[in-house]
């Protein structure tokens, strides 16, 4: 992709709306910007490189060789040169040097240190929030720096000091009010899984379970809620693959959210977040934990659950296992009836969410699915794939509509890659993805539509 | 908060325009917010939708499914998309007097 012309402080003025008391309180963040903010955000900041050796090795090894600057859709998209990676890092860089390095402490700004002050404040709010943790610049850093850390551990320390989107700490309130982001209570969600059932029956003339709370059954699958809400091809997906392949499957109504916003806050809500479906598990008795189409809920439930609620060691390996995962496995074993020209007329290309390719490692399975049961599936710019991905855009918190100006240029370089296939359908496991790329779609002028890996299996199925 | 003033009432509202308190809900609220979505004049279609919006919520706190909306409307997703252009999720809650609905969609 074309490096764009430089477009200083072009994002500047697009920031996300901030959350007030009643939602940092329940969350245990200050519930306002404390008097003593500063000293406040130094002491977590220094717990936190304390906590992560990661942290201050990814603060002081960078080079600035500038490999990672036009690797990143935000800057490719946005021209705003704090949007390289390496630029935005360098926000807490300077303040990491004036204060935990030995040259900053005797010789402040001579070192290349800066003071925390308001407008540095501001700016991290700004970009640690125009960055979506995709890591796409890690892929390319000689050094292995992982900018998405350093931009996780400066939104942790102003969360601590109560700076926090009101879209994130929303989210994360109603999951733990109600097992899940959109805020479905138990009774709304056992509905419409009964009403899944009913349009299943209409679509099959079988009973096709989508099961809520069914202690003992094999499978705790655990969805995004949009699956249910907006995504419902990709819930039925799901019923029509376990109905297929003779497992016994459910819903738990006290976990019925895969995506983890704790990661795009801190650790402490990752892990309460995480621990529900845990606890849920426990509870119905299930074997095994499977997760559905969320790109972030892979990471944070692979990378990060065995750590900070584990071991793990009372549900059977592997644990946890991706819905794509289990379906190329029995697609693998000849174990599926598949027919591909159900989805014929339909031109597939895959978009690799983040969490999933390059953090989660599901490079094979999503494509073995595809082959499997679509005719026309073709892949789209090498060095925009795999784990070259580009971010749709809204990942890790971005997914809110004050910060659209950013979402759309982030999408910029997967709408160029996409265009270039001809397809008619962009196939994405992610709940974020595919509310993102509808609008940017629009946006850029493309005739295409979304659609869940899953929703292209059910309807390949014969059952 | 921001409040916006509908049919000589005022209403306190969210950063995004939708209603604060369900309960003070009126269809004049409706009819005062539909220029913020860029209706000029609500049809028998809108209020079939916003009705069956404000009878789910009654009954299960948080709006239905996409889906379900359809169903029980008659209405193709097209269709809702025509009548209320920011879609069912947003539009159409904001003028039924629900909280916005949040989460990956």
């Amino acid at each position: 992709m074309e490096i764009p012309q430089l477009h200083p402080d072009a994002c500047v003025g697009v920031q996300a709306h901030r959350a007030k008391k009643e939602l940092l309180a329940p969350l245990g963040l200050s519930p306002e910007l404390p008097p003593d903010w500063r000293e406040k955000a130094l002491c977590k900041f220094d717990e936190l490189l304390k906590q992560r050796r990661s942290l201050s090795l990814y603060l002081d090894i960078c080079v600035r060789c500038g490999a990672c600057a036009d690797k990143c859709p935000f800057f490719l998209g946005t021209g705003d040169p704090k949007n390289m990676p390496v630029a935005r890092a360098e926000l807490l860089r300077k303040v990491y040097r004036r204060h935990f390095t030995v040259a900053g402490k005797v010789a402040g700004s001579l070192a290349a240190g800066e003071e925390l002050t308001d407008t540095v404040l501001q700016e991290w709010f700004t970009y640690f929030y125009q960055c979506s943790e995709c890591r796409r610049c890690a892929v390319f850093c000689p050094f292995g720096v992982d900018t998405a850390e350093i931009t996780m551990a400066a939104r942790e320390v102003m969360a601590s000091i109560g700076v926090a989107p009101k879209y994130v700490t929303e989210v994360i309130k109603k999951a733990h009010e109600t097992g899940n982001n959109i805020g479905i209570p138990e009774a709304a969600w056992i509905d419409s899984c009964r009403f899944l059932e009913e349009e299943l029956k209409e679509q099959t003339g079988l009973d096709i379970k989508v099961p809520v709370n069914q202690a003992g059954a094999e499978v705790l699958l655990v969805p995004p809620s949009a699956d249910v809400f907006v995504n419902t091809d990709t819930m039925m997906g799901y019923a029509r693959f376990f109905h297929a392949a003779g497992i016994t499957w459910t819903t738990s109504s006290y976990a019925s959210e895969a995506a983890n916003f704790g990661m795009f806050l801190n650790y402490d809500q990752l892990k309460k977040v995480n621990r529900r479906m845990l606890d849920a598990a426990g509870q119905l008795g299930v074997k095994r934990l499977v997760m559905g189409e969320c790109g972030h809920a892979w990471r944070a439930a692979q990378a990060f659950m065995d750590t900070l609620n584990g071991p793990v060691d009372f549900l059977e390996p592997p644990c946890p296992e991706h819905i794509l995962e289990l379906a190329a496995r029995y697609i693998r074993a000849g174990r599926l009836k598949l027919n591909k020209s159900a989805n014929d007329g339909l031109t597939v290309t895959y978009h690799d969410p983040c969490n999933l390719a390059r953090a989660g490692g599901l490079l094979e399975e999503p494509r073995e699915i595809l082959h499997a049961v679509v005719n026309d599936f073709r892949e789209m710019p090498a060095d925009t794939i795999r784990e070259k991905t580009f971010c749709c855009g809204a990942g890790a918190g971005l997914l809110t509509d004050e910060l659209m100006p950013t979402r759309m240029k982030g999408a910029k370089p997967r709408m160029e890659a996409f265009r270039t296939t001809g397809a008619t359908h962009l196939a994405v496991p992610c709940a974020i993805c595919k509310a993102q790329f509808p609008v940017a779609f629009k946006h850029y002028g493309v005739d295409a539509q979304v659609v869940g890996v899953m929703d292209l299996l059910g309807k390949a199925i014969v059952l | 908060m921001a409040a916006v003033t509908l049919a000589g009432k005022q209403f306190e509202v969210d950063e995004d325009g939708f209603m604060l308190d369900v309960a003070q809900w009126t269809p004049e609220v409706a009819i005062g917010l539909a220029k913020s979505e860029g209706i000029d004049a609500l049809t028998d279609d809108h209020w079939k939708v916003i009705n069956y919006l404000r009878g789910y919520y009654q009954k299960f706190n948080v709006a239905p499914p996409v889906r379900m909306v359809c169903k029980e409307t008659g209405f193709s997703l097209k269709r809702i998309y025509e009548l209320f252009s920011t879609g069912p999720a947003k539009g159409a809650c904001k003028l039924a007097g629900l909280p916005k609905p949040t989460g990956c969609i």
